[in-house]
């Protein structure tokens, strides 16, 4: 009964990475975009780890997926930050539809440019 | 019964990196193709623990860790090479 409530959470984190794929596919911009990849791949990762855990509930791989899930979810949203000032820096193009832009205009050359 | 469900994840997995592959290909500007390169580290993390979760072997996991660390240091270096003005584009 175990093994196939764990085969179903590992199937369910595949098909949420499957959703991060069809929304960096299909959305309009680079901002949007990226909102579809971090977080339908950050839960889908959770949920293929949870998966993982029921499947083999020993400490070896309860102490390594609990490593995997931590790190991930400390640096997904780091490097999503990154490389989303380095596109608002270099003028990525918005989706038509935006309403609000709250980039500066008019973004002086030496305005901090250290990562 | 358990082994079609990993199969059936596998697939799913392999078909969002076919996805991830075409908006590589496609993607009109520089941080578009570096977002997919990014979901493509995590989906690769993905296929490892699906085959530890396979195989019940826990050495998989370590290579997973050390897959994880690699794309991060990895997506921070192009977003450093994305914000220095890339490879000239237009």
């Amino acid at each position: 009964m175990i093994d196939i409530v764990g085969g179903v959470l590992v199937l369910n984190g595949a098909l949420l990475a499957l959703l991060a794929a069809v929304g960096v596919l299909r959305l309009p911009d680079v901002f949007t975009r990226m909102q579809s990849s971090t977080k339908a791949s950050t839960l889908g990762l959770g949920c293929l780890l949870g998966g993982l855990v029921l499947l083999h509930p020993s400490t070896e791989f309860v102490i390594r997926a609990a490593s995997i899930a931590a790190f991930i979810m400390l640096t997904v949203p780091v490097s999503a930050h990154v490389i989303a000032r380095a596109a608002a820096r270099t003028g990525a193009p918005l989706w038509i539809g935006t309403t609000v832009d709250e980039r500066p205009i008019e973004e002086s050359e030496d305005s901090g440019r250290t990562l | 019964m358990l082994k079609v469900l990993l199969l059936a994840s596998l697939a799913v997995l392999a078909s969002s990196a076919l996805l991830l592959l075409k908006r590589i290909v496609a993607g009109p500007t520089l941080p578009d193709r570096v977002v997919a390169i990014d979901l493509m580290g995590i989906l690769i993390v993905g296929f490892v623990v699906v085959g530890a979760a396979a195989t019940g072997s826990y050495y998989f996991l370590d290579i997973a860790i050390v897959i994880a660390l690699i794309s991060f240091v990895g997506t921070v270096a192009y977003a450093r090479y994305v914000e220095m003005g890339g490879a000239e584009q237009e």
